[in-house]
């Protein structure tokens, strides 16, 4: 038994080790003083889907992004870690996407894509923190869908155990392939990247990247097929254009604070039991914690 | 994203020696494989930058994994049950990580499917791994023992071995046995020929195998009846499928807690004969120990490093008397001391992994086709080089890893003693590095003759004679003074001619030569990155100085019937 999985993946802002230049001036995200990474939780969905592969010996795993150019590095970074195959999604009318118009996209790159098992991916991106795309995908493709998945059980036929990991404890439901299933953080990290997996794709690019950078190796395209990475239009999805990025957009952002954290009063506590429960007792109250 | 490669600039510093062309031109014999192999490089560049990646890999694995596990294996460490090792947990998920990566047999060529890396890059590796945790340092490290199969053994264990080790199966080296330990001569561990059915026995005790429930072993036992020397002793192969050898206990050790320390009982144990009979100490041990040692000098710089890190980071949080204690002098000469020692030894360990890379592959090549005479001149100058590094380097970087462990304590205050701090693990860690794989004593003896012959010191003579930058010339007029008193205590100790005014001063004139090489190498890393070698350059040359002096003021004023004094205080 195999399977074919579509790995969603997004290249994000690494917020979570912020500079005192990650904000600009005007209150956006500063992507340029950010490093890119993976989403983390994409890595956790992408070691579900290594895993599947590892159970399943021949299954196929497909990286598909969004993004920019460099966005491929993303789909290399799937290959360094054993996916077989990596597209991204890359044009101008994409962009300026919210959730709706991404979640469209990307539903239309998967039915080009046509054969597909499952579709995995994060519960939600670092950088939005939406936690849309993935449900919506399923809207859009009419299968059915599991978030906040921490496991995938079991493949049995055409049906599917996968354990939830949800507020007050852990769920463990039955599905019917073909599956969206988003994955959340607290699922196993996903393995290192293998050594000769690196070396075999480091140099894979895809057709925007070789016209635009200073390629060393022009002939090894041609002899070695896999290293191409495959581009997608509008055009080559055959989407609507008028339902992508922008245009497609509904939600508008009307204002972006930045927000500074700082202490307006202190006090002084006592490690004594009262001052503790008292502490406890107000930041219950006041929704900090609980 | 704790990444220990990335965090360390001095690897790719020593990545980028202009002898790398040279050895990974002849590493890749001109990058033949990546016809056929879709991870060989293309070119030197592509090489260079295929290393880089890799060692990326492991850096982020030892930061993420390895490191984070550390104090677990620690406390937790292996078991024994019915004759079978264990690993602590953490351990397992160690090696899981990385053979997931494809990081063992890193190596060993690609026709077994290893990386074919040289020992710079690999030795990297060792460095980063053993930061992390040098008990685990030992498991991964073992599968060098790889090399030896390689070299020695015949076609037929290659194909059957190699590409076993490459996915990830464990290795020991069986060498020690109750009444063999630094003299191995008088291993006793039976190997008896059945005519009938073809086959090699064990039978015997080996004990602090290090590993030694591993999935494969070489074994040195006597194959030789009635012999009691050297002579009489052949390698061998158990592969542990074929069963006959259990664990008797595993040792409750101080440090590297993490690697089972194990007594082993061979019962009619089948195994294969490795090579030539007669041979496996005097040829293949002493080629696996030269292979080890590199390890272990590795091992050391990588608890160097931790030690040294773990008193700095300490040292800038703890506040006495109102400021962080770095800004006190006695804590800062400390920390740069520590410093010093880390970089000179690491110094020394990529230099010596460049001559044994360059003898080695030489030699691997003189096994595919004939050497050109200029090739075999090479060959011959960088095997006597690497002869006199690996001791030199094995027996200071162990004692600068214990000198780095101690201190990183004593900068921790009363805190250090307490088991709460890292720095207590790194202290019992590093107390086996100058005693296994030949004591301190016994490197000693084995670079004397590179004193005597003159090796290290046409080797000086070779770095004195590379230019230096004007600000950095006073460094270098230090280290042709260090030179001058190593050549007045090496002529004053030799027209003796006495062996044991020699073996009793061995120790101070080998560490001369080092503190001298540690010295030139420093210099040349300053004089091509100021900023990240300076420092070093700068604190160790001043302490090497002196200990040079002192060295030459004890024996110009050591009289050979001064040793009676110290044997006497023996026969008490």
């Amino acid at each position: 038994m195999t399977f074919n999985i579509i790995v969603l993946a997004k290249q994000v802002p690494d917020t979570r080790n912020v500079g005192k230049d990650a904000m600009k001036a005007d209150g956006t995200v500063n992507r340029a003083a950010l490093p890119a990474i993976f989403n983390p939780e994409d890595l956790n969905a992408m070691e579900q889907a290594l895993d599947i592969k590892d159970r399943f010996p021949g299954s196929k795993i497909t990286v598909l992004t969004m993004g920019p150019g460099r966005a491929a590095e993303i789909l290399r970074e799937g290959l360094f870690r054993g996916a077989d195959d990596g597209i991204l999604l890359t044009d101008r009318a994409f962009a300026g996407a919210d959730t709706l118009a991404t979640s469209y996209a990307l539903s239309m790159a998967i039915r080009k894509i046509g054969k597909f098992d499952i579709i995995i991916s994060g519960r939600q991106a670092i950088d939005g923190d939406t936690a849309q795309v993935g449900p919506q995908v399923a809207e859009k493709l009419g299968i059915p869908q599991i978030t906040y998945a921490e496991n995938i059980e079991k493949i049995k036929g055409r049906k599917i155990t996968v354990k939830r990991r949800l507020e007050n404890g852990v769920e463990v439901v039955e599905c019917p392939l073909p599956v969206v299933i988003t994955v959340n953080g607290t699922a196993r990290a996903c393995r290192p990247r293998n050594a000769k997996l690196l070396l075999k794709y480091k140099h894979a690019k895809t057709v925007t990247e070789r016209q635009t950078e200073n390629i060393d190796y022009i002939d090894i395209y041609n002899s070695r097929p896999y290293l191409n990475l495959t581009e997608w239009s509008v055009e080559d999805v055959e989407a609507d254009k008028v339902q992508c990025g922008l245009s497609g957009s509904p939600t508008k952002v009307k204002k972006i604070e930045n927000v500074v954290f700082q202490a307006k009063e202190s006090r002084q506590l006592t490690d004594d039991d009262v001052d503790i429960e008292e502490l406890m007792k107000e930041l219950i109250d006041s929704h900090t914690i609980g | 994203m704790a990444n220990f490669y990335t965090d360390t600039p001095q690897f790719r510093h020593y990545l980028q020696h202009p002898l790398m062309k040279r050895i990974v031109e002849l590493k890749e014999r001109n990058y033949a494989d990546s016809e056929t192999c879709d991870y060989a490089p293309m070119d030197f560049e592509d090489a260079m930058d295929s290393y880089n990646k890799v060692l990326e890999v492991v850096g982020e694995i030892c930061g993420e994994i390895i490191e984070p596990n550390a104090e677990a294996v620690d406390q937790s460490g292996p078991t024994v049950s019915s004759g079978r090792v264990t690993y602590a947990a953490p351990t397992q998920e160690n090696l899981d990580a990385l053979n997931k990566a494809e990081l063992m047999g890193m190596g060993l060529a690609r026709k077994y499917g290893g990386l074919n890396f040289p020992m710079v890059p690999y030795m990297m590796s060792a460095d980063i791994v053993s930061r992390a945790d040098a008990s685990f340092q030992n498991i991964w490290m073992l599968q060098d023992c790889g090399e030896t199969i390689y070299e020695f053994a015949d076609q037929a264990q290659k194909d059957k071995y190699l590409p076993r080790i490459v996915k990830g199966e464990t290795m020991s080296m069986d060498l020690t046995e109750p009444d063999a330990g630094s003299d191995l001569q008088a291993v006793m561990l039976k190997a008896s020929f059945n005519e009938k059915e073809n086959q090699w026995y064990l039978n015997g005790v080996k004990r602090f195998i290090t590993n030694g429930d591993a999935d494969i072993h070489l074994v040195l036992a006597r194959s030789e009846e009635g012999t009691k020397d050297a002579r009489g002793l052949s390698m061998f192969i158990y592969d542990k499928n074929s069963g006959g050898v259990n664990v008797r206990r595993i040792e409750n050790k101080m440090g590297i807690k993490g690697a089972p320390t194990c007594e082993l009982v061979f019962k009619n144990a089948k195994a294969e004969l490795v090579g030539t009979r007669r041979m496996g100490l005097i040829k293949y041990v002493m080629s696996l120990m030269n292979g080890a040692r590199l390890g272990i000098m590795a091992q050391s710089v990588g608890l160097s490093e931790a030690a040294t890190r773990e008193a700095y980071k300490y040292a800038l949080e703890r506040r006495q008397f109102g400021n962080a204690i770095i800004e006190f002098p006695p804590v800062y000469e400390m920390l740069a001391n520590m410093r010093a020692k880390t970089d000179a030894t690491r110094a020394l360990l990529y230099e010596t992994c460049r001559f044994v890379d360059l003898y080695k592959t030489l030699e691997d090549i003189s096994r595919e086709r004939k050497l050109t005479p200029e090739e075999r001149n090479e060959m011959k100058f960088y095997s006597r080089l690497a002869d006199a590094f690996t001791p030199l380097g094995k027996g200071m970087s162990s004692e600068y890893a214990n000198q780095n462990a101690y201190d990183a304590i004593q900068v921790h205050g009363g805190s250090g003693f307490m088991k709460d701090y890292k720095c207590e693990r790194l202290y019992r860690d590093a107390r086996i590095t100058n005693i296994y794989e030949g004591t301190t004593q016994l490197q000693v003896i084995a670079a004397i003759r590179h004193v005597t012959t003159g090796t290290y010191l046409q080797q000086i003579k070779e770095y004195a004679a590379m230019p230096v930058v004007p600000e950095l010339e006073s460094l270098k007029r230090d280290l042709a003074n260090m030179a001058v008193n190593y050549e007045k205590m090496t002529e004053a100790v030799t027209s003796t001619k006495d062996t044991d005014y020699l073996d009793f001063h061995a120790r101070r004139l080998v560490e001369s030569a080092a503190h001298i090489i540690m010295g030139h190498l420093l210099l040349q890393d300053a004089n091509k990155d100021q900023e990240l070698f300076r420092r070093s350059a700068e604190v160790y040359i001043h302490y090497g100085e002196i200990e040079v002096m002192k060295n030459w003021h004890f024996i110009s004023k050591s009289r050979i019937e001064d040793l009676g004094y110290y044997k006497q205080v023996i026969d008490e």
